[in-house]
């Protein structure tokens, strides 16, 4: 079943044709040809398509995309718009937060996301009321790195979190 | 996957008649577990009807306790106020389950009818009665080190993977269901089956029913309690064991107690034998650990090429002892 779908992706109005199979994941990668969001498991388990939805911090691999018909979408590229980069993207560079970058744009949605939900007041099963380098890690547990870049990764969402 | 019609019903009663209509239809509301299961194989649904805008996704004070609509996510439930501090157990139950990213997704209707994660029901390949009733069992002998040791049957002894049902169950929580027959009510506790002989189904509810709202009855007891995880690494993982507990303490004795376990059966595990065990007896450390002996009286370990499950026996009494201290202690 086809289906049509508006989206607003990274601040602009796009309109596709899905098969209602398709997750947002891929409308983003194959249709849009929006290929800041990874595949890496494919099955909700290693974060690298993170993505914001109206807001929040969602797995695009586990959303249908006709689901988000309507809805807005940001991914790492459109948290620098004008080529100004976003206090996390910038974190990550001063803290060489990565090495193959695979999981990078996954990472930096995820910290944007994680860091308003601190900022809001959102518990998390660790439970400091500061962003501690354990703290840090807890509410970025869903974001994984083969390459084992996480303890730079903490630092940078640590600066970010400052910024 | 196979092609499928999708559906965004206008109401509740819409969504309910479209899947009861239809033996091919599925509920689809985070996705979080569906959409991974479209992609396994391991459904094949004709139509999917996207039940997302037809509940309430907003928690309500109702009796002196708090009315979850079905469509509320696990991270606003986690962070209402008012579940962190008359139902804390929920909360930290919540964030213990799954990443940032499923907890946005999830939702309090959805969370409890997810399946298994027993590696052998994720994997079509293999033989299991849940999956294909009547194939067999690959997880006695497998890697049984997830497996259940609590009402497990010869056809299967799967774990339900919720953590927030456990507190759920500690909570005497009420599920409300819209179904082809109208509404009625579940106590949370009885909404999960036991395997048995017919492994492949979860839960009590029937094709077309709708779980509208989860309510939390006023229960004064879980202001203080806790739920406690035990897993492999320390976030973004399943409970090898977990324990949900509230008690009420006065004068050195425990005049009531909720325990509920994770991890180890089919449904949550609702203590009601270590609970009696303790009502009426003083909070001291060899009472718990007795207790929690009373509850595990017919546990069975799996054997598995993995070394098996026998681990879990002795850590569930760990567990509900060390909840169970923690709690008293604050209680003086």
């Amino acid at each position: 079943m086809q289906t049509e779908i508006n989206l607003r992706v990274d601040g602009t109005d796009r309109q596709v044709t899905v098969d209602t199979r398709t997750t947002l994941l891929d409308a983003l990668r194959e249709r849009l040809a929006n290929t800041s969001p990874k595949k890496g498991c494919d099955h909700g388990q290693c974060g690298a398509c993170t993505v914001l939805l109206n807001g929040r911090r969602v797995l695009s691999c586990l959303v249908l995309a006709v689901t988000a018909g309507g809805k807005d979408v940001v991914t790492a590229n459109g948290l620098a718009p004008d080529g100004e980069l976003h206090p996390v993207q910038q974190a990550f560079l001063d803290n060489d937060a990565f090495q193959c970058g695979y999981c990078t744009p996954g990472q930096v949605c995820s910290a944007v996301g994680a860091l308003d939900e601190f900022r809001r007041g959102w518990p998390s099963h660790h439970g400091d009321t500061e962003l501690t380098r354990a703290e840090v890690a807890e509410r970025m547990s869903g974001n994984l790195c083969r390459c084992g870049a996480y303890t730079n990764i903490v630092t940078a969402v640590q600066q970010a979190a400052r910024a | 996957m196979r092609a499928f019609d999708y559906q965004v019903p206008a109401d509740a009663l819409a969504a309910m008649r479209a899947v009861a209509g239809n033996d091919s239809a599925v509920f689809l509301a985070g996705g979080t577990n569906l959409v991974d299961h479209l992609k396994l194989g391991l459904t094949h649904p004709d139509l999917v009807v996207d039940i997302t805008g037809v509940t309430s996704d907003e928690v309500v004070e109702r009796d002196g306790g708090l009315w979850i609509g079905a469509a509320v996510r696990n991270s606003d439930l986690a962070a209402d106020p008012r579940v962190c501090e008359r139902y804390p157990m929920l909360s930290e139950a919540l964030l213990s389950g799954a990443s940032g990213q499923l907890r946005n997704m999830a939702t309090a209707g959805g969370n409890p009818l997810q399946r298994t994660r027993c590696g052998y029901f994720q994997d079509n390949t293999t033989p299991c009665n849940k999956r294909r009733p009547g194939s067999g069992c690959a997880a006695v002998g497998g890697h049984a080190r997830y497996q259940g040791i609590l009402g497990t049957s010869e056809h299967c002894v799967a774990t339900h993977p919720s953590d927030m049902a456990v507190a759920l169950s500690a909570l005497d929580a009420v599920v409300h269901v819209l179904g082809p027959d109208g509404e009625r009510t579940i106590p949370f506790t009885e909404l999960h089956r036991l395997p048995g002989d017919e492994p492949s189904r979860d839960t009590v509810l029937h094709h077309g029913d709708l779980i509208t709202a989860i309510e939390l009855p006023d229960t004064p007891i879980a202001r203080r309690s806790r739920y406690r995880k035990v897993r492999d690494r320390a976030s973004y993982a399943f409970a090898l064991v977990s324990v949900a507990a509230a008690v009420d303490v006065t004068d050195g004795v425990v005049r009531d107690v909720r325990i509920a376990l994770g991890g180890v059966a089919h449904k949550p595990w609702r203590a009601y034998l270590a609970e009696e065990a303790l009502r009426g007896q003083a909070a001291i450390e060899d009472n718990f650990r007795e207790a929690a002996a009373a509850e595990l009286v017919d546990a069975r370990a799996v054997d598995g090429m993995d070394g098996g499950n026998a681990f879990k026996i002795p850590l569930v009494t760990r567990t509900v002892v060390s909840v169970l201290r923690g709690l008293t202690q604050e209680n003086q």
